[in-house]
């Protein structure tokens, strides 16, 4: 179990960028210290034997996944509407429009 | 007007006392008065109920469908084509699904009228229903204390009768628990019971839609509707559905129920031990059975759900980047500004599972955290599937406290959790389980909570019902 007190605000602040989450630095303070006092109160689970527990259940408890269904096409949701609801779109081309990313 | 049970409402309807438009007119006006003072509701649904309404007043043959004329509220996490549906979060603050949900499709079909969506914790992440960026929800019992959570705007719209019947989601005790601190009845069904096409996933190991009633007749009579197979929902299960409705009859007598005293002992109020030891007493007098359980690793369960839940979290949000739907930060130059500053509008408790949930998902830290999380969960199934060899069902508290007040455990993230203490289990478990309203302390409701074996919803409606009738808690309403 790697030692929970290495937790800084070095290591938010990268967990924060492979997140893509913007913080301001008020909040890094602040989750550097929550996140630290979470991840101890989580670490209790290394007190659980489990070197001879049963096998990982598929999902959870009794659920039987459906059986797969055949791979067949059916309506789907409209592009027209879809690109509606899009903050930014060519709808002419059919297309979501993000900033450039070539030759950033 | 008070509203009246579902039950009633459909018999009303279906005997012509009263109309849907009737009982629609009726709910939107007290809503619509009463909007501001428990912030239950994000957004009233005026012309898709007044539309349903029309619909049902048109068609006589409606009449006869077992949810005809009940209004209902949806918790704002499940989407409606057409009205708003945020998930209490500013990045979904004015998304409008170009689908329903399979559930609200099933409730319109047997009559239902959606009449609003309900407050709650953004993302369903926590347990007051404070984390929303529409405002904290109030409880009806002291509008200084929290509701519960997440769907406390469902639990609020029971509890002050506005409507029979609320959907809400489940995944750590997000129907149970606020059911319990409203005073209202709720239901986790078994994972796989009832479809998730249309519920914005969060923990998609664990997440199932729930119920809350005012009586365990009516959430009975809902689950009847929205349970079985949907093709368009992989995990949702082709298991036969039972008559729910038949099974609230069943009575107390020879009822086995564990009791884990082990596990519940400690850190309970003294008012909810009183509650809790005088329901079982109910029971025993009604004839049941008590008898002692052992679940060794449900200590566990609330570590063992947070490594859970914020490694799936994590994964499920990183949908929300601002380019198909939803907010976009405005401004940025780059992809990974874009990203960045748009997801930088997730409130605090979003954030911390996000980061938590990349950390723990970490090379060199998947094996120490989710994987074992996977295995205790594993023990805490294999402890329920023993305890049901020799019990019909397990009685605990729903909740360790009841109401606390709005704010206090906000600073403190580790206590927030701590109140899914007796609830989170059952969710890591798959397993079904319900809260009723079982009495008072200092005045605040109580919830008891009962959980059965996978699929055995039939025997949590016969104890809860049989528990009901025995006490009539559920017949009690905070004046509004």
């Amino acid at each position: 179990m790697p030692s929970v007190a290495a937790f800084t605000t070095d290591e938010v602040r990268r967990l924060a960028h492979l997140a893509r989450l913007e913080l301001s630095s008020a909040e890094l303070e602040l989750f550097t210290r929550q996140l630290q006092d979470i991840l101890a109160f989580a670490q209790q689970i290394n007190a659980v034997d489990t070197s001879s527990g049963p096998a990982i259940p598929f999902i959870a408890g009794e659920a039987r996944p459906g059986s797969l269904r055949e791979d067949t096409v059916h309506p789907c949701l409209d592009r027209a509407e879809v690109l509606a609801l899009a903050p930014e779109a060519d709808r002419a081309a059919g297309l979501f429009k993000v900033p450039r990313v070539l030759n950033e | 007007m008070m509203t009246r049970s579902a039950v009633e409402i459909r018999g009303d309807v279906a005997a012509g006392r009263t109309s849907p438009s009737a009982v629609c007119a009726a709910t939107l006006e007290r809503l619509d008065r009463q909007a501001g003072r428990f912030n239950a509701f994000i957004t009233v649904a005026h012309d898709r109920a007044r539309a349903k309404a029309r619909e049902l007043d048109r068609d006589p043959a409606l009449a006869g469908r077992p949810l005809a004329g009940v209004p209902v509220a949806i918790k704002d996490n499940i989407c409606t084509r057409g009205v708003r549906t945020t998930a209490a979060s500013r990045v979904l603050e004015h998304h409008v699904p170009l689908y329903d949900a399979t559930v609200v499709e099933r409730l319109e079909a047997a009559g239902a009228m959606i009449v609003g969506k309900t407050n709650c914790d953004e993302f369903a992440m926590g347990s007051s229903s404070e984390h929303s960026a529409f405002g904290p929800v109030r409880n009806p019992w002291d509008t200084g204390r929290t509701a519960g959570g997440s769907s406390g705007g469902s639990a609020v719209a029971v509890a002050t009768r506005l409507v029979p019947i609320a959907l809400g989601s489940e995944t750590g005790g997000s129907v149970r628990q606020p059911a319990a601190l409203c005073g209202v009845v709720g239901l986790k069904p078994t994972y796989g019971r009832v479809s998730r096409y249309g519920l914005i996933a969060f923990v998609s190991s664990i997440d199932q839609v729930g119920v809350f009633g005012a009586t365990v007749a009516d959430v009975a009579a809902c689950l009847q509707v929205i349970a079985g197979r949907d093709p368009r929902e992989a995990t949702s299960a082709d298991v036969p559905v039972d008559d729910y409705i038949a099974a609230i009859e069943g009575g107390a007598q020879g009822l086995r129920v564990g009791v884990p005293n082990a596990w519940v002992g400690a850190g309970l109020e003294p008012g909810v031990r009183q509650a809790f030891t005088d329901s079982l007493d109910v029971l025993r007098g009604a004839g049941a059975d008590l008898v002692d359980v052992e679940l060794p690793h449900s200590e566990y369960a609330t570590a063992t759900y947070a490594v859970v839940v914020m490694a799936e979290a994590s994964s499920n949000l990183s949908r929300f980047d601002g380019v198909r739907y939803g907010a976009r930060a405005p401004h940025a130059d780059t992809v990974d500004a874009l990203y960045s500053r748009t997801r930088a509008l997730f409130g605090d408790e979003v954030k911390r599972r996000i980061m938590l949930g990349t950390y723990v998902l970490s090379a060199g830290y998947y094996d120490a955290y989710y994987l074992k999380a996977q295995k205790v969960r594993a023990l805490i199934r294999q402890d329920f599937e023993r305890a049901f060899e020799r019990v019909d069902v397990i009685a605990t508290p729903t909740s360790p406290t009841t109401a606390f007040r709005l704010g206090e455990r906000l600073e403190d993230p580790v206590q927030m959790y701590l109140a899914d203490a007796f609830t989170a289990s059952a969710n890591l478990g798959g397993i079904p389980a319900i809260s009723v309203p079982c009495g008072f302390a200092a005045g605040l409701p109580v919830g008891l909570q009962f959980m059965a074996r996978a699929w055995a919803e039939p025997v949590l409606f016969r104890t809860a019902a049989a528990y009901e009738r025995l006490t009539a808690w559920t017949t009690h309403a905070p004046s509004v």
